[in-house]
């Protein structure tokens, strides 16, 4: 129970400082958009070739975000030293962590919710028929970047040249995701109902295999 | 130091003699002709690599759960004889891939989850290079090491089911695949020549190692005098 109770409370504060400014989710969601657009400015797709493509693009931005925005996760609590006493605070370490991730997990779903129209538009695909089946691949997606983003951010903020240390720690781990991902939100958009349910449950693995790891060895994550 | 040197020589020894059998004992393939022997050298390595990689994650574990630093030693030292052996598969493959499909490199599943697994140690040892504080650096690369060595299985089963046509696998694949049985007898011989190899590489760097972190200790032992 103290988990549950601890991790809410944790939760709460870090939804809270991040409402305050709002930092993190205005400067994810410009720079989603600016990805997108440039990818376009790039490869200049026919209408075809960017429902083919744009789903791959969506899901590259939304990993490149997400290894930016996860960067303050820790680091925040570098500047006033208060991840010590957060660890005195509560009785299991892993109560910080999934504070933390949920919270990115969140940060990082409603920057998709207020991406999606301006993907479906400069991207010409049909987002509203299969929009249950986008959110549930958007959350379980997020979910795994936020599991692993969170864990990794851990190690970077202890490490020299933290900003780049991330991304390059956190991208390759996240190639089964990007594959998933992306292969499901096409066959979403050509509606190719094979696809769907074994890249869910893909999905559902892979969050279920980083959120043991990290139970097994958040601990050790945060030890002085 | 004696018993390093055996090693050393034994696997030279089969190394030498892997190469031999690969030429002049197994029989030549009738499709790939003379390029498809770098198969013996190519799949061999890979498994070595794997091998290592193996090593790497339970010395891993071992770190943090025993706190002891020969156990980070030998991971650093099994990291780097793997990354060092997928390295030559990386090359070699593309060397027998380009007169025989055409092309020197292609998405498919055991290409692009060798090359995921090769990016993966070396972002592990770059991790390595920016922690300064030895136990710091020791256990934040094995806590590092342990995901990345859990993430392989997902990359490969990730790219083999949404990104390629999945050829079936020669060795261990299922009914129709296998191989003429001399082939056989000089492939698992090359893959015991490179097991050695790699023994032998990870001890001398595990001893290179040891020293290294003996003469950081005296170092800042001098300092604080």
């Amino acid at each position: 129970m103290s988990l549950l109770s601890n991790t809410a409370v944790l939760l709460s504060k870090e939804l809270r400082t991040e409402f305050r400014s709002r930092e993190l989710l205005t400067t994810t969601v410009v720079f989603i958009l600016v990805v997108l657009i440039l990818f376009s400015f790039a490869i200049s797709p026919t209408t075809d070739e960017s429902r083919e493509f744009g789903p791959g693009l969506l899901w590259l931005a939304i990993l490149f975000a997400a290894s930016l925005m996860l960067q303050p996760c820790f680091l925040r609590e570098q500047s006033n030293d208060t991840l010590s006493s957060l660890r005195l605070a509560v009785s299991d370490p892993f109560s910080i962590f999934l504070a933390k991730l949920i919270a990115n997990t969140v940060f990082l779903l409603l920057t998709e919710l207020i991406m999606l129209p301006f993907f479906a538009i400069f991207y010409n695909v049909p987002i509203l028929p299969e929009f249950h089946w986008l959110i549930l691949v958007l959350f379980l997606g997020s979910l795994g970047v936020s599991v692993a983003g969170t864990a990794l951010s851990a190690i970077s903020a202890q490490a020299r040249m933290r900003e780049l240390l991330l991304p390059l720690l956190l991208l390759p781990l996240l190639t089964p995701v990007l594959v998933v991902s992306a292969t499901v939100t096409v066959s979403l958009f050509e509606r190719e109902p094979i696809v769907k349910g074994k890249g869910i449950a893909f999905l559902a693995v892979f969050d279920v295999v980083f959120l043991t790891a990290l139970w097994l060895f958040g601990e050790y994550l945060l030890e002085e | 130091m004696t018993k390093r040197i055996i090693l050393g020589a034994v696997a030279i020894l089969l190394v030498i003699a892997a190469a031999y059998a690969a030429f002049f004992i197994a029989p030549e393939e009738r499709t790939m002709g003379l390029i498809q022997r770098i198969f013996y050298f190519h799949a061999a390595t890979a498994w070595a690599g794997e091998m290592t990689f193996f090593v790497c994650f339970l010395a891993n574990l071992l770190y943090v759960w025993k706190r002891d630093p020969r156990y980070d030693w030998l991971g650093v030292s099994s990291a780097e004889v793997g990354l060092a052996c997928i390295t030559v598969v990386l090359i070699t493959g593309p060397i027998w891939a380009h007169p025989v499909w055409g092309i020197w490199w292609t998405w498919d599943a055991r290409l692009t989850s060798t090359f995921v697994l090769w990016l993966l140690y070396v972002s592990y040892l770059l991790l390595r290079t920016l922690v300064d504080e030895p136990d710091r650096r020791a256990l934040l690369s094995a806590l590092f090491g342990i995901f990345a060595f859990i993430d392989v299985p997902l990359v490969f089963f990730s790219i083999r089911w949404w990104r390629t046509q999945h050829p079936q696998p020669v060795i261990m694949g299922g009914s129709g695949s296998g191989l003429d049985p001399t082939m056989s007898k000089v492939f698992f011989f090359s893959v015991l020549a490179m097991h050695m190899l790699a023994a032998f590489l990870i001890v001398e760097r595990y001893v290179l190692e040891k020293m290294k972190a003996e003469v950081d200790f005296l170092a800042r032992e001098v300092e604080a005098q």
